[in-house]
């Protein structure tokens, strides 16, 4: 199915199973442990054994001698693989860095040995037996220092880098002219995705075919990848992944893991599992790099602006691609006069990636302080400001190109007026509440929407049953559930009459999981499956497959009725389609929208900093299930508290690796940082978007809310701090001055 | 982890003459932080000897009227004491202030004190750590020091001590009892039980090898306002840039101990007869000699400002 014209009435709109707060379908499997995650396969790949991985303790150079004989020798083990006897490799074209090592080591941690033994602590144990010798080389680990020499990256459109600079009209001379200017340098440190389960691979191979059981995003993306690393037909491989802890971008591509795993099952010749130990997460795989990012913003006494400058340096190794930090100033706001730039700078830490709304979340980060701060300067209220410079069209194309729906304003007023934000005090360190200084602040929320192809099978049998078959992921997000309900509306039938299966190479491929897509994109993919199920059922009912109303487990046509499980007969029926989407994300600049508001404490005296009230309204098409959709975006709120407040990967630049990697060094927010959370969503379709009249909404609520706390702690204490995360020593600096 | 063979012992002595037989033997109570270590294999004891069987687990009152605490009281019954927190409030907001639930439910009261540094370069095995392996040098003087210590430092160490307990038991003079592996017991003030690094950072306290905690002995209550302020950056389960535990008097006298300043906790009594005088006074005096780097240079302000807190609560 196409979808190339704006959706018009179809029976998602009677809305009996779609848009309700449906538990996860999913759910008890989790509650109770039994959902099988990819470390824990015995009851598919029996008698595995255990592989741990030897990471490179130099970020840059080569080895030179690699002696590994005494873990050969020691208790337990059953194979060692390095790179002098793993067999030919390649570098899948999605990887920036290789995931063995040998003899070039690209950066810290980088997989150098797979020990394979009977059990796991005799493969760790013996993994450190390894004797490695380095030759190390100088490499670049200093953002500041290394933005000297940053280039224009090549533009990446799988990465949502097509254009890595904008501009329109003649930002320079506008801004050079405007009465109000604001002008300032806001960073973002590097950060870590933190999920709850780590990269975990289990591998076994029958002959030449190979089984995958690992915790991945995108499971097409992984077949392609592993195709591409072994140099082996797509055939050979299956991908298995039907439940996730949490991805968050770290899982989008495969890892060393998988490598590890298949590597190491081939040299042992049975099922190997591989986890990645958390203090190996740090280093061995991806992290969101660091950004500098400066803003201008000019404009006249009124707030319109007219000149809009977003600069963002990033790193990464070579070949590697930028952090799209300037992406959203590119459609959030008026102005004739604009332009956007990334610069990206080679580093050798490890491979820097996608992680939770990459380009927005550090980009708002910035842009919404500065919005702040521009407030501040116009003694304009910044809900107000922002209401001001909407847009209702790509200001950088143009009205020809209107938003699809866009409501930030709605968003604005109603979280506004939901928080209680006219009481806030537009003077910082007015409001104290015992040893607390009490500020509130606010930012706008954005995040494109954007559409995958995605494929899905859809069969009734003769109970009644259906069942959908998708390769798509549920990485904690709720996938299987508005999966489930779907199907259920498009075929009429109640939800526990649906049995999703998810994860798995062998099903149709869908849009994965990843920038938000996943939910708007799949479910289109099995509404389109359903429609072509529905013209079988109508057809061999002999009714009219357009005017047939699927109802109760029955299709019904005038006062003609058949029940769907009689249809489907002892043989059952099936249907399998593509939703493709073509055309209305060019005519059509597709967004979510939504505005945060924050109340900070900061103590009076230490400066510690506490979140005590958090709100949101958000507008991202038909909600498909209000409950999950309201747990991905507390979440995404938490993460933006860590953002903000403490989640930094600390580069030691004599090393070049980060640091403080584990959980304790890398700290996220735990329940005691975390109050309420307010969210409501916008009542609202977007016809543009999908069938279902739905976008995504699983990042947009990270995106915009560290600004918001940033702000909130601003006119708390009267600090503005612009280097993220925002810390006690921050506040304490900052007084000092005053 | 390395292999390593395990016995349980039943009696003090048992656990003595295991240690004698193993001399690079490790004691193993809770486990919350041993285990932890020896997956990292930064500890590599050939042999565990459980001394969770030895019955040091009852907090009895002593004939002084203070509190003798068997070395194994798990700090969440510690806290949860009534004499304790009727008595040593300190000690019990200390303790809750401190891992987490679940960490507590297995922590003991011995293992606390000995709870190793946090410093990241102990805790990667890929970095030179005077620590860890002596003479390899210390990665944390030019690396991430943060939330390194500024008081009592060598050249050769700036770790910090991470316990929030210790910090109150050193406030309330406690005492710890030890017994050797040849049967002799001593009693330890807590003021000499933990050392500075000096040249030796990799010895953390004063016990001799295979000599055992049985209690540690609290002094009769001291009465006044007990307050345990612990400053870091999330509310929960983390470790304290730093911390403050203090007991003020009505007639303002009192006691003030700091944690995540030092290699052990940091009293210094001479400060406080300057009480009277406010927080900047005690603080000036017990700040004086701080070697800070760029970055945790912010504790000396940080330490004065909670202690100043630390003495508006006590108003309050």
């Amino acid at each position: 199915m196409k979808f190339d014209s704006p959706a018009t009435t179809n029976p998602i709109d009677r809305l009996k199973v779609v848009g309700k707060p449906i538990d996860r379908i999913d759910g008890k499997l989790k509650t109770t442990g039994t959902a099988p995650y990819a470390y824990e396969r015995n009851d598919v790949a029996p008698n595995a054994a255990y592989g741990y991985i030897l990471g490179a303790s130099i970020a840059k150079g080569r080895i030179t001698s690699l002696d590994v004989s005494a873990a050969k020798r020691a208790p337990g083990v059953i194979a060692v693989v390095t790179y002098q006897n793993a067999g030919k490799l390649a570098k899948a074209k999605a990887h920036t860095a290789r995931l063995l090592a040998g003899p070039e080591v690209q950066h810290f941690d980088q997989a150098v040995a797979i020990v394979v033994a009977e059990t796991f602590e005799q493969a760790r144990d013996a993994s450190r037996r390894i004797k490695v010798r380095y030759a190390a080389t100088k490499g670049a680990y200093d953002l500041a220092v290394a933005i000297k020499t940053a280039q224009k990256p090549a533009p990446n459109p799988d990465a949502g880098a097509d254009k890595p600079d904008t501009a329109v009209g003649d930002f320079a001379g506008a801004f050079a002219k405007a009465s109000v200017q604001l002008d300032e340098t806001y960073t973002t440190p590097d950060q870590c995705h933190a999920m709850m389960e780590p990269h975990a691979t289990t591998a076994a191979w029958e002959g030449d075919k190979l089984t995958v059981w690992t915790s991945n995003q995108m499971i097409a993306w992984a077949v392609r990848d592993l195709t591409e690393t072994l140099l082996i037909p797509k055939e050979n491989v299956r991908v298995i992944s039907p439940y996730i802890g949490g991805g968050f971008g770290s899982k989008l591509w495969i890892r060393a893991d998988a490598l590890a795993a298949i590597l190491g099952a081939r040299a042992a010749g049975r099922p190997v599992k591989v986890a990645l130990a958390r203090t190996q997460i740090f280093n061995n795989t991806t992290h969101r790099p660091a950004t500098i990012q400066r803003i201008r913003i000019g404009c006249g006494p009124d707030g319109r602006i007219a000149a809009i400058g977003h600069e963002s340096w990033s790193g990464d190794l070579p070949g590697g691609g930028p952090e799209t930090a300037a992406n959203q100033t590119r459609l959030l706001y008026a102005g004739e006069n604009r332009m956007t730039a990334h610069r990206l700078a080679v580093l050798d830490l490890p491979e820097g990636n996608a992680m939770r709304a990459p380009g927005e979340a550090p980009g708002l980060m910035a842009l919404e302080i500065a919005m702040d701060e521009l407030a501040e300067k116009l003694k304009i209220d910044p809900v107000e400001l922002r209401i001001r410079n909407d847009v209702q069209y790509d200001p950088e194309a143009g009205p020809k190109r209107p938003f699809s729906h866009r409501d930030l304003i709605g968003c604005l007023r109603t979280g506004a007026q939901r928080f209680g934000w006219d009481k806030r005090s537009a003077t910082p360190g007015r409001v104290r509440d015992g040893r607390w200084l009490v500020g509130l602040g606010m930012a706008a929320a954005f995040r494109n929407n954007i559409s995958m192809t995605s494929a899905a099978r859809v069969g009734i049998d003769r109970k009644g049953v259906v069942t959908v078959a998708t390769d798509m992921t549920d990485i904690g997000t709720g996938s299987y559930t508005v999966i489930a309900q779907t199907a259920a509306e498009m075929m009429g039938v109640d939800v526990e009459k649906v049995v999703v299966l998810l994860g798995d190479s062998s099903f149709p491929a869908s849009s994965g999981s990843g920038g938000q897509w996943g939910g708007n994109s799949a479910s289109s993919g099995v509404y389109a499956a359903c429609v072509k199920l529905r013209e079988a059922l109508a057809r061999k009912a002999g009714f009219d497959p357009a005017t047939a109303v699927f109802d109760d487990g029955k299709i019904r046509s005038g006062n003609k009725s058949a029940t769907l499980a009689e249809l489907a007969g002892d043989a059952g029926l099936s249907a399998e389609d593509t939703i493709e989407f073509e055309g209305l994300d060019k005519a059509y600049a597709q967004s979510t929208f939504g505005a945060h508001f924050v109340e900070a404490g900061v103590d009076a005296q230490t400066g510690e900093i506490r979140v005590r009230r958090m709100g949101g309204a958000f507008a991202a098409g038909r909600i498909l299930n209000p409950k999950s959709a309201r747990s991905q975006v507390i979440g995404a709120m938490t993460m933006g508290v860590g953002a903000a407040l403490m989640e930094e990967a600390v580069v030691d630049k004599r090393y070049g690796c980060f640091i403080n990697h584990d959980m304790a060094g890398y700290e996220v927010p735990v329940h005691a940082d975390i109050p309420h959370q307010d969210v409501v969503f916008l009542d609202e379709v977007d016809d543009k978007s999908s069938p279902l009249k739905a976008k995504g909404v699983g990042e947009l609520g990270i995106c915009g809310v560290g600004a918001a706390v940033a702000n909130a702690v601003y006119n708390a204490c009267g600090v503005r701090v612009r280097e993220y995360p925002i810390t006690l020593d921050k506040i304490l600096a900052g007084w000092a001055k005053v | 982890m390395k292999p390593f063979t395990y016995e349980r012992v039943a009696t003090p002595a048992e656990a003595a003459a295991a240690a004698l037989k193993n001399p690079k033997a490790r004691f193993i109570a809770g486990g919350t932080n041993l285990l932890d270590l020896m997956k990292l294999e930064i500890e590599v004891p050939p042999h565990l000897i459980d001394i969770n069987r030895l019955g040091l687990d009852k907090i009895k009152e002593t004939d002084q009227g203070g509190l003798r605490i068997g070395a194994l009281v798990r700090n969440t019954d510690l806290a949860a004491d009534r004499r304790v927190r009727k008595d040593y409030a300190v000690l019990s907001r200390a303790l809750l202030s401190g891992a987490s639930g679940q960490l507590r439910n297995k922590a003991t009261t011995a293992g606390n004190l000995l709870q190793r540094t946090r410093c990241p370069y102990f805790y990667d095995p890929t970095m030179p750590c005077n620590k860890r392996a002596p003479g390899s040098g210390c990665s944390a003087l030019q690396g991430f020091n943060r939330n390194l210590a500024i008081l009592g430092t060598s050249d050769q160490c700036i770790a910090t001590h991470p316990s929030d307990m210790a910090v109150a038991m050193r406030l309330l003079d406690a005492t710890v009892e030890t017994v050797h592996a040849d049967g002799r017991t001593r009693a330890i003030p807590i003021a000499s039980f933990h050392r500075l690094p000096g040249t030796t950072p990799h010895i953390e306290t004063d016990l001799a090898p295979g000599e055992l905690i049985t209690a540690v002995v609290l002094p009769p209550p001291l009465g006044g306002t007990h307050i345990y302020r612990k400053v870091r950056d999330r509310a929960s389960y983390a470790f304290a840039l730093v911390s403050v535990a203090a007991v003020l008097q009505r007639d303002g006298t009192g006691r003030a101990a700091f944690g995540g300043l030092a290699h052990k906790p940091w009293r210094v009594e001479a400060a406080e007869a300057r009480m009277a005088q406010g927080p900047k006074a005690v603080a000036d005096a017990v700040l004086a000699g701080a070697r800070t780097t760029p970055q945790n240079a912010f504790k000396t302000v940080l330490a004065e400002r909670t202690l100043a807190a630390v003495f508006e609560q006590a108003r309050a």
